[in-house]
């Protein structure tokens, strides 16, 4: 049998009928979570600027000790059961959507610590294939030693930064640009 | 130290590029800087176990989901979900959803003029076994048009979605039906360079499966990404 992993292809415009109608998650830590509480909102703009209202976004993190829910982290029998570290919702008219969550901790990497970060994804029409980007936290001082960070061209860190909401206290803002002026940094993971 | 055995990389040509122009909306939609190769650290390597505590009985039966049945040609899609050294992938979440038989969505964004079908959402979820099978019954989805150009239509198709074991085997794509004469006009379809990965997205006819006096059988394989053989001191 051919072995080679099947392709991908865009979720579509309609693709809330199986993945967020029934099934969208909103709450990635409860509040019983340890670690500092957060919104999150997120919103996808196009090359021209315009919100996207048919993309969906799905967060991955770790709990508030950096550790995740999942058998190949070795600390993952210690995860907060509070913090299961999974999200995902369908943007809506403006292109936003929000999340609850907290502040993860930092996770280990091959030479030392990754600064407190969230892994995203971003599905829709128009995209042939998931777009993986990560947010930091703005202001983090572990943002200036994180490994990952610095693979990425210091003028494009930017990019990668989730802002406090002056109004809203414990409201973060992360804006993700599909390309044009100040794209997003995505990878290849 | 801690040990994570990453996963392998795509082969660029078995994938579709982010920039396809002739499938419009990748215009404004597709990043042009170049992608930032990510090491795997344990943010890619862990992923989540999402959908297991909630299945309903008839979420693998797209006919059974309402009072009556639902029109058109009824089919079993059935298959396995293995990683790319054949090991299966168990019990892991797979996500369908598709158009009725008249090529309509249960969606209000979708105003194609083709009847909605009162007995049919479109929608299932299953979980793979302990061999990495899976099967749904369900309609036989309609083409159906959309304005990417004049006188587009979608050959007709199921979408998938999985999660697999990790942040980077997630995979959303689209099975296809043997045969379809709209593969050379669709650029979806098309935006996968190489002929040879364009037909892994096409189902199999299967005899086996299919039930006598009852629906048709396909077979639809799916592959996701595998371990590296050697595990990286990290």
């Amino acid at each position: 049998m051919d072995l080679t992993p099947t392709p991908s292809q865009t979720a579509g415009p309609y693709l809330h009928l199986g993945c967020t109608r029934l099934h969208s998650v909103p709450c990635i830590a409860g509040p019983q979570a340890k670690g500092q509480h957060l919104r999150l909102v997120c919103r996808v703009l196009d090359g021209e600027g315009n919100p996207l209202n048919d993309a969906m976004i799905e967060i991955w993190q770790a709990d508030a000790e950096g550790r995740y829910q999942h058998s190949d982290d070795p600390q993952s029998g210690n995860c907060d059961p509070h913090c299961g570290g999974f999200g995902r919702m369908p943007t809506d008219e403006q292109g936003r959507c929000t999340f609850e969550t907290i502040k993860p901790g930092r996770v280990p990497e091959a030479n030392g610590l990754q600064a407190p970060h969230l892994n995203v994804s971003v599905f829709a029409r128009g995209i042939l294939q998931r777009l993986a980007t990560r947010i930091y936290f703005e202001g983090d001082p572990a943002n200036g030693e994180c490994p990952i960070l610095a693979l990425v061209p210091e003028e494009r860190r930017c990019t990668l930064l989730a802002r406090p909401d002056p109004n809203h206290a414990g409201e973060w803002h992360f804006d993700i640009r599909l390309c044009g002026n100040d794209e997003t940094v995505f990878f290849d993971v | 130290m801690l040990k994570v055995m990453p996963y392998r990389r795509h082969e660029a040509s078995s994938q579709p590029p982010s920039l396809y122009p002739p499938y419009r909306s990748t215009v404004q939609r597709a990043p042009r800087q170049p992608l930032i190769l990510l090491p795997h650290t344990l943010s890619e390597v862990t992923g989540p176990v999402y959908g297991h505590n909630d299945m309903a009985p008839t979420d693998n039966d797209l006919t059974r989901q309402h009072a009556g049945e639902p029109l058109g040609e009824r089919i079993i899609v059935t298959g396995r979900v293995l990683d790319d050294g054949g090991r299966p992938v168990r019990n892991t979440l797979i996500e369908i959803w598709q158009a009725n038989a008249a090529g309509r969505y249960f969606h209000q964004k979708d105003d194609h003029p083709a009847p909605l079908d009162p007995n049919f959402t479109g929608a299932g979820r299953v979980l793979t076994d302990a061999e990495g099978r899976y099967q749904f019954t369900t309609i036989k989805p309609g083409a159906y048009p959309w304005r990417n150009h004049p006188n587009a239509w979608r050959p007709a198709h199921i979408h998938f979605s999985l999660f697999g074991t990790a942040f980077v085997t997630r995979l959303v794509t689209q099975m296809y039906f043997p045969g379809d004469p709209l593969f050379a006009y669709d650029p979806i379809f098309q935006s996968i360079s190489d002929e040879r990965a364009r037909q892994r997205l096409i189902s199999k006819f299967d005899l086996e499966t299919t039930r006598p006096d009852w629906a048709l059988g396909y077979q639809f394989d799916i592959v996701l990404r595998g371990r590296e053989a050697t595990p990286f001191e990290t």
